[in-house]
């Protein structure tokens, strides 16, 4: 794990609170005026040139909006929002349907590089082994700048694109899925979503193709004072696989900026996803002024029989993260998979877990969930298991630890295990605890520094869920672990 | 926020009609007026808690109290001859044993000879009057007084009991406490008891709650425990309540330093029950365990709902709780773990776990952490099946029948929770221990 | 100048009154073995932490100097880097954190510190191997968590084994030989032979004579209640295990 070594470098290279990613780009912006009405549903929908059943359905949300309250459970606390101070459609100007990257603007390209994410192929090919292409969509504010690899996932049938582009391209398939997981009635942010949405990914992957490589969207927000509004559907037909990777960032502002997504996924039988997010939003200040509301939906239906998703997720990013990536269990002997780990420092609040929802017959789940809370940080994992009648010989296993740093956070297990079958089996164990003085004093016994000694901890603490990550993610979140917990200590 | 006017239930009605009734015919207990009156405006403001009250989510009072019952009055001669009749038939688990019928004491119904040295038994009106530091008593942690079965009880308070040991007292044999419901028309009874285990004393109460069979009566109780420094207190608990009532439990404890508090639950009776448990640390380096088997069958619903609250160092909590499940019952658990800032060091552990025995019934577990402090080990676990097939099938290769396997295992899985009960010096632990065991031994071979 | 040189130490438990270390003196030369045996509860393992710098214990007094220097004011890490090793007597497990990934964050924080490059990968791996083979380490061992999964005698070993890696200039084996066979304390003690060399120092804390005939001291302490109270040749081990601490305690209290 010569990441270790790389990780405790990037500890000691950034200063306390500089955030890598916080720089803004200057760039001609066409945005929508400020507010919500349906008036700005119409534009959105206009914009984007969609079918009308799309607008109805989006206005359809809209007004169920209207009536519906924000909700008051969780474990978070932050100032009312106000939803007619803020922009919903926030695209580059020169982003006039791109034929090729050079027609970009190269202030977005250069941005991109600045984040480590190619999106010019040939610079791939260069760069890496054939066999480690990445496929990228790119979304800077609401609009997705562009998709590389298109041609070549397209000769083997798989359709990935920007949903945008979907719905001009692809309607009927988006017509039959959309919302099917998520309905627009689901929860307050996930209707504002349906609502408003600009853009996100669209995958299709045609039965019994395994894609041919790993799938990925960079969200980038950059405009002041936008929500971030993407959706994303990914639909795995029979007998299909996909590994797909999410990844976020955006500039360091000292206001707070909504991110309300929306991703659905859907196997039928014999077919898995693998769902990779490293959430680096931008957490706030140490005072925790600023950093990104991060209130996203995602769920998947395993609605074949023997299908299977996959949920691994990095959280170290966003003042607030309220996120609670769920399976349901529909197909018989279907799987669901939930690995997570939350970091949370400074004054950022993260309340994430997940739901597993055995429908079918012989339906397995498996959560791991570690949570990492320092500074004044809150962090709180709240999930659900549950059987239902017919879900016989459902099996599930729970296991979720929380290790604090400093005394000044708190950590939190809310999980709700419902069972309506005999045959069911469900395992649970939590535990919380704080890194061991046993451990430190022995590292630093070996001559590691303390940050260092940290860091090597929380890397074992948390490897069941890193070795689920792809390799090229391993890392990344390794890093990022370590500069999340930076500070943390002494 | 606009002002919604709650649709009241004809159970909230019935509740807000029998306070003014109460309060109008001026009861006794003068002294407890204030705590009636506080305890019904909070009732009155928030109802009958329902499924989207987080504390209830599994137990929707509002739904399962259709209707309230009239309150139960002092019980007349024959009710209690009736009574005394019922109680000589409970075996005495224990030495002493005092009854209460109906929620009033019956001093006529002990037995068991004089109460021990440094045991004192008044009646909580009466007391309230006399002595000023017993308001305190009855006041409630801010857990308890926020729940609602808490402030039913507090607003049709007219008496209790309230049970004294003197510092330094230790009393050999627990006392027998049994709480009856007399037969006949269905009441609501509303029964409270407060408990002081004073300084370096160590006592034990068992609490028995019976009812008659096939009367849908109502019973709401309350025991408050004060567990002084240096003090022990060991606590059994039978709630073998008749198969149509409706039974509310709230004990609350708060524990002192280098204290010991233990408490054993068994539910196997009412067809609504719920058993809160409101457990605080007041002082450091104390421990506390709480444990429980729930037994159900048919229809029945029983909720355990417990809150630990660490709200000093160096502490330790202990909760095993078991269900065992039969026909379409619903068995529920929430245990919640508080860690306060302060509370470094905190040794906390909370487990449950649930066999189904057919494929009817269903199980909802809520173990929950909270935690503001970084130095300590807390722990929950939680587990949900059926018997082990393995086990099954390995007794029965040697010759057990199917019943008398489940009845083994089942056995084997109770005892785990019954078995250390106690380990302090009271003698009527092993006793109390045995007749819980027998009583799993029983339920099983009950079952059709 | 002496390599260690603990002047008058007094400690105590962080959290307790209670004086453990009562004004301890001590030397131990460049190439020595000195030997420290005592009785439960003299202070051995507390003058171990100490010297390493375990956070629950307190130094009320002293000085202790490594090459001349007080080391008592610097972290854990800063000591390791100067050169000083303490076998654990009950080395501490580490979950999900790789052998091989420690070992290395190890060697190379002490090759930061005397300004060298990070180890080679192949040249890292070629000599953990070298190490553990004559330690008995197996590559299962090796593909494990620290110290996780390992019997008494496996721990041990492992702690050997990263001495032998970091090559210290002063080397505490703290009742290394506790819960070891024969054929274990055996191998163990061949690792520390190896290492002895003119510049560099062993204190071997040990309660038994026993280890002492595989490692051979040249120098043996006697502690009791916080202070040394004898020294002498290696003839003071065997006197001690035929006489019992009693009869030594007793005499010079």
């Amino acid at each position: 794990m010569p990441a270790v070594q790389e990780t405790v470098e990037q500890v000691r290279a950034i200063d306390v609170d500089q955030y890598k990613y916080g720089f803004s780009t200057e760039i001609e912006m066409e945005l929508a005026p400020k507010g919500l009405s349906e008036d700005i549903v119409r534009y959105i929908s206009a914009r984007k040139n969609e079918p009308a059943w799309m607008l109805e359905w989006r206005l359809d949300a809209y007004r169920r909006w209207l009536t519906m309250r924000e909700p008051e459970w969780a474990r978070v606390d932050y100032p009312q929002i106000d939803f007619q101070d803020m922009y919903y459609y926030a695209a580059p100007k020169s982003n006039a349907a791109p034929q090729s990257l050079d027609e970009i603007d190269p202030a977005i390209l250069e941005t991109y590089k600045k984040l480590g994410i190619p999106l010019r192929e040939q610079e791939i090919l260069a760069g890496v082994a054939p066999e480690k292409r990445i496929a990228v969509d790119a979304v800077f504010d609401s609009v997705s700048v562009v998709t590389t690899f298109k041609e070549e996932l397209r000769k083997s049938g798989v359709i990935f694109c920007s949903i945008s582009e979907a719905l001009q391209e692809h309607p009927e398939l988006v017509r039959q899925y959309i919302g099917s997981v998520v309905p627009t009635t689901d929860n307050f942010y996930a209707t504002l979503n349906a609502a408003v949405f600009s853009d996100g990914s669209f995958v299709y992957i045609p039965p019994d193709v395994r894609c041919p490589m790993e799938l990925s969207t960079y969200f980038r927000i950059n405009e002041q004072k936008t929500g971030q509004f993407e959706r994303t559907l990914i639909i795995a037909d029979k007998g299909s696989y996909v590994s797909y990777l999410e990844g976020c960032t955006a500039p360091m502002r000292d206001e707070n900026q909504l991110h309300a997504a929306v991703v659905e996924l859907i196997a039928h039988d014999d077919a898995e996803i693998k769902y990779s997010t490293v959430q680096n939003w931008f957490p706030g200040d140490a005072e925790g002024k600023g950093g990104i509301y991060n209130f996203v939906t995602k769920r998947g239906d395993c609605r074949g029989a023997r299908s299977k998703i996959s949920w691994t997720q990095v959280e170290t990013g966003s003042a607030i993260t309220w996120k609670y990536p769920s399976c349901i269990l529909r197909g018989d002997d279907s799987q669901g998979e939930f690995y997570s780990i939350a970091v949370s420092n400074g004054a950022q609040q993260v309340d994430s877990g997940t739901k597993m929802i055995h429908l079918g017959k012989n339906t397995r789940s498996r959560i791991i969930s570690k949570g990492i809370s320092a500074g004044r940080s809150q962090n709180t994992y709240r999930g659900l298991v549950s059987a239902h009648r017919r879900a016989t010989n459902a099996k599930n296993f729970t296991n979720c630890d929380s290790l604090l740093i400093g005394n000044a956070c708190g950590a939190h297990t809310v999980p709700y295990i419902e069972s309506k079958t005999a045959s069911a089996v469900f395992e649970h164990e939590a535990t919380t605890s704080k890194v061991s003085e046993d451990q430190m004093f022995y590292c630093m016994q070996r001559g590691l520094t303390q940050e260092e000694a940290i860091a090597l901890i929380v890397n074992g603490f948390v490897k069941d869920v890193l070795q689920q990550l792809p390799m090229e993610f391993m890392v990344e979140a390794q890093k990022l672990i370590a500069i999340s917990l930076e500070g943390s200590v002494g | 926020m606009n002002a919604i006017t709650p649709i009241r239930t004809p159970a909230e009605q019935a509740l807000i009609g029998a306070f003014g009734a109460l309060r109008d015919t001026g009861p006794a207990g003068a002294a407890l007026e204030g705590l009636r009156i506080d305890g019904f405006s909070r009732f009155e403001a928030s109802g009958l808690p329902h499924r989207r009250v987080e504390e209830w989510k599994y137990t929707d009072l509002r739904a399962m109290m259709r209707e309230a019952k009239p309150l139960a009055g002092a019980p007349d001669a024959s009710a209690l001859l009736a009574a005394k009749v019922a109680v000589g038939r409970l075996p005495r688990v224990g030495g002493s044993r005092i009854v209460m019928v109906d929620g009033f004491h019956a001093p006529d119904l002990a037995d068991g000879g004089s109460l021990p040295e440094g045991v004192t038994v008044s009646g909580l009106a009466e007391a309230m009057a006399r002595r000023p530091d017993v308001a305190a008593l009855l006041a409630g942690q801010p857990a308890t007084r926020g729940n609602t079965a808490f402030a039913l009880n507090n607003a049709f308070l007219t008496d209790g009991l309230l049970i004294e040991v003197a510092p330094g007292t230790e009393v050999g044999h627990a006392l027998d406490l049994v709480s009856i419901t007399s037969d006949g028309a269905p009441r609501l009874v509303t029964a409270r008891v407060v408990v002081v285990v004073g300084a370096g004393a160590s006592a034990g109460i068992v609490e028995t709650h019976v009812g008659p069979a096939g009367v849908d009566y109502q019973k709401n109780v309350v025991m408050q425990v004060v567990v002084r420094d240096g003090a022990t207190f060991e606590h059994g608990r039978r709630q073998i309540e008749g198969d149509q009532a409706l039974h509310l439990s709230t004990l609350e404890a708060t524990v002192g330093a280098e204290a010991h508090f233990d408490s054993l639950t068994l539910t196997t009776g009412a067809a609504v029950s719920r058993s809160q448990l409101f457990v605080r640390f007041a002082g450091e380096h104390s421990d506390v365990t709480l444990r429980g088997v729930t037994m159900l069958k048919g229809r029945q619903h029983a909720d355990t709902a417990l809150v630990t609250d660490h709200a000093v160092p160096n502490c330790q909590s202990r909760e095993t709780f078991k269900h065992i499940l039969d026909g379409e019952a619903h068995g529920v658990f929430q245990g919640k773990i508080i860690v306060q800032p302060i509370a470094q060091k905190t040794d906390g552990r909370m487990m449950s776990q649930t066999i189904m025995l057919a494929e009817g019934p269903s199980m909802d577990n809520k173990p929950e952490l909270e935690i503001f402090a970084d130095d300590v080990a807390c722990a929950h676990g939680c587990t949900c099946g059926e018997l082990d097939a393995d086990l099954m099938f390995y007794l029965k290769a040697r010759g057990i029948p199917h019943k008398e396997a489940e009845a083994l295992l089942v056995e084997a899985f109770a005892r785990e929770a019954i078995e250390d009960f106690g380990g302090g010096p009271l003698a009527v632990v092993e006793e109390l221990r045995e007749a819980m065991l027998a009583s799993v031994t029983e339920w099983m071979r009950a079952r059709t | 100048m002496s390599l260690l040189e603990i002047k008058n130490l007094t400690a105590k438990l962080a959290e307790e009154d209670k004086q453990i270390l009562n004004g301890l003196n001590l030397t131990v030369e460049k190439g020595q073995v000195a030997a420290i045996m005592g009785p439960n509860g003299s202070g051995k393992s507390t003058l171990s932490y100490v010297l390493a710098g375990r956070e629950d214990y307190e130094v009320t007094g002293g000085e202790a100097l490594l090459d001349g220097e007080n080391i008592l004011e610097l972290d854990p890490d800063e000591r390791a880097a100067k050169g000083l090793f303490l076998a654990f007597q009950y080395p501490i497990e580490i979950p999900g954190v790789g052998q091989m990934t420690f070992l290395k964050a190890a060697i190379n924080a002490q090759r930061r510190k005397n300004g060298l490059d990070e180890i080679a990968t192949p040249e890292f791996i070629k000599l953990v191997n070298g190490r553990a083979k004559e330690l008995g380490i197996s590559q299962d061992m090796l593909r494990r968590s620290v110290n996780v999964g390992f019997s008494g005698g496996e721990k041990k070993r492992n702690e050997i084994l990263q001495m032998a890696l970091l090559q210290p200039k002063l080397a505490i084996l703290d009742e290394t030989d506790s819960g070891l066979d024969i054929d274990a304390l055996k191998i163990v003690a061949d690792g520390v032979n190896a290492m002895r060399s003119p510049d560099r120092g062993f204190v071997v804390i040990t309660h038994y004579q026993r280890l002492l005939d595989y490692i051979k001291p040249d120098v043996v302490h006697v502690l009791s209640a916080g202070r040394i109270i004898k020294t002498g040749g290696p003839e003071l081990a065997l006197e001690l295990e035929a006489k019992g601490y009693a009869d030594i305690v007793g005499k010079a209290a």
